[in-house]
C-alpha cells in the first residue's frame, strides 16, 4: 500500500505536542541520569524557535513512551517520576534550545531522535552519540560529518548536541527506508 | 515583500510538472518559503543498523482519558461550528492494523483560529474549545474523533495565502522510524490548488490519500457529518513486537 504523504507539523502545535515533563526520560535525582542539550540552526545559522525533538532508547525489552494524563481534569500529568520510559519529546525555547534528563544508552551507544519544525515538510532523523564509539554508523562517515553526531561533554553528566539543519556545518540525518 | 499567488502558482505548476511521483514532499520546496533554510542539502545516509529505530515506544492507557477523542466536550459549553466525527484505519505498507497505539490531533476552530500566542488571525476564539485530542487505535487499528470543522486561516507565506481547512494529526507506529505527522483535508476545498503546503506533495494520486471522504453512513440523524479518512504508515515496522501486539 502506498503510504499517507507527509506534511509539516507547522507553527501551531505547540499546545497539542509537548506536554508536562517531556524532557524527563528520567527523573530528576535517578542513578546515572546525564542532561542532553543544545541548540537547532536553520541554513542561515539562525535557532529555529518551533521545532519539535522527540527522543528515543530502545533496550532489549523495548519500554513504553510515557504522556501520562491527568485522569481528573485531563491535563498532563507527566511522568510517573521513577522510571525511565525510553521517550522524550520537547520544543525549542525563543532560542532554539533544548534539553532532555535521561541516562546513557544501554542496547546501543545512541539516542535516537526525530526532528520536526514549522518549513520542514517531512521529519529528519538522527542519532546523539555521547562519544565516538566507533559503532558501524560513524565508522562509515568521514571525519568531519561523523563529528556532527558527537555530543560533546561540557561538564560531569552534561552534554551538548546542537542539530545544524542545512550548511557547512550540517547534521547527518539519515534514511530509514 | 512577498509574493503575489499568481509567482507561487507558477511556481507550485513548475514543479507539478516535474513531479517524480513521489509518496512524501521534496524537503526543499520553494513555494512554501520557509522551507528554504529548513531542509538539509546533504543526502540522508542509511545507517548499517537500526536497532533502535525498528522499535518505538508504546503508548498506553495512563497516556489518554476516555474524554480525549472527544474535542467537543473540553469546556462546559458546546464550540460553534458543524459537528463532525472522524474514523479511519491506521495500517503499515503491508495492511497490517497499527493497534493500541497513540493518535494525536490539533486543529483550529470554525472561525479558523488557533488558541496559540503566534496566532494573530483576527477571527474570533472559541470558549468552548481548544482543539486537541488523542486516542489510541483499537485492535483493528481504528480511531476515531469527534470534533467540529476546523475553518480555512490566512498565513504569510505570499500575499493572500489561505490554508484549506485540515486536522493535523501525530501518528506512532510500532517503530521509531515509522513516525508520521501529517494534515488531513476535506473533499472538494476550493483551496487546494492555491496552497503550497498540500501541493508539495506534487504527486496528483498521492495528493489525494491526504484527502478525507464525506461518508454519509458515518453521519448521525441530527447530531454530526461523518467523514473517513485511513492512514498507512511508511517506513520499516517493527515485525519483532507483532505477536505481542
Ligand atoms: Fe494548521
Amino acid at each position: 500500500m502506498r503510504p499517507t504523504p507527509s506534511q509539516t507539523v507547522g507553527p501551531f502545535y505547540g499546545y497539542a505536542l509537548p506536554f508536562r515533563d517531556g524532557g524527563d526520560l528520567v527523573p530528576p535525582g535517578h542513578p546515572g541520569a546525564i542532561s542532553v542539550h543544545g541548540h537547532v540552526y536553520d541554513g542561515a545559522g539562525d535557532p529555529v524557535p518551533d521545532a519539535l525533538l522527540e527522543f528515543w532508547q530502545a533496550d532489549a525489552e523495548g519500554r513504553p513512551g510515557s504522556m501520562r494524563r491527568d485522569e481528573v481534569d485531563g491535563s498532563f500529568a507527566g511522568r510517573d517520576g521513577v522510571t525511565l520510559t525510553g521517550f522524550g519529546r520537547v520544543a525549542t525555547g525563543l532560542d532554539g534550545h533544548w534539553a532532555i534528563r535521561t541516562v546513557r544508552p544501554a542496547a546501543v551507544p545512541y539516542i535516537s531522535v526525530c526532528l520536526f519544525a514549522r518549513g520542514l515538510l517531512h521529519h529528519l532523523y538522527t542519532r546523539v552519540y555521547l562519544e565516538d564509539s566507533g559503532d558501524a554508523l560513524l565508522e562509515s562517515l568521514p571525519a568531519d560529518r561523523r563529528s556532527t553526531l558527537v555530543a560533546r561533554p561540557e561538564r560531569d553528566g552534561v552534554y551538548r548536541f546542537d542539530v545544524r539543519i542545512q550548511g557547512d556545518a550540517e547534521t547527518v540525518f539519515l534514511d530509514l527506508g | 515583500m512577498p509574493d503575489p499567488q499568481d509567482v507561487i502558482s507558477r511556481e507550485i505548476a513548475e514543479l507539478a510538472a516535474k513531479s517524480d511521483g513521489a509518496d512524501h514532499p521534496a524537503r526543499d520546496y520553494p513555494p512554501y518559503r520557509s522551507s528554504g533554510l529548513r531542509h538539509p542539502h546533504r543526502p540522508l545516509v542509511a545507517p548499517p543498523e537500526a536497532y533502535a529505530e525498528l522499535r518505538g515506544p508504546v503508548f498506553g492507557a495512563t497516556d489518554v482519558t476516555p474524554l480525549d477523542a472527544d474535542l467537543t466536550r473540553q469546556h462546559p459549553g458546546e464550540p460553534l461550528g458543524e459537528r463532525i466525527t472522524v474514523t479511519g484505519r491506521v495500517v503499515d505498507r503491508d495492511g497490517r492494523p497499527v493497534r493500541h497505539q497513540l493518535v494525536e490531533v490539533w486543529q483550529a476552530n470554525a472561525s479558523g483560529r488557533y488558541p496559540h500566542q503566534r496566532d494573530q488571525h483576527p477571527a474570533p476564539l472559541d470558549p468552548n474549545f481548544t482543539g486537541t485530542g488523542r486516542c489510541l487505535t483499537d485492535a483493528d487499528g481504528v480511531y476515531a474523533f469527534t470534533t467540529i470543522k476546523p475553518g480555512a486561516y490566512p498565513w504569510k507565506n505570499h500575499v493572500n495565502a489561505w490554508r484549506p481547512a485540515h486536522i493535523h494529526f501525530s501518528v506512532f507506529g510500532t517503530a521509531f522510524a515509522q513516525r508520521l505527522v501529517t494534515q488531513m483535508y476535506f473533499p472538494g476545498d476550493p483551496l487546494f490548488a492555491y496552497d503550497p503546503i498540500l501541493q508539495s506533495v506534487t504527486d496528483e494520486k498521492a495528493r489525494a490519500r491526504l484527502v478525507a471522504a464525506y461518508d454519509h453512513d458515518l453521519s448521525q440523524p441530527e447530531w454530526s457529518l461523518g467523514y473517513r479518512w485511513d492512514i498507512v504508515l511508511d517506513g520499516p515496522s517493527a515485525t519483532w513486537m507483532e505477536e505481542g501486539r
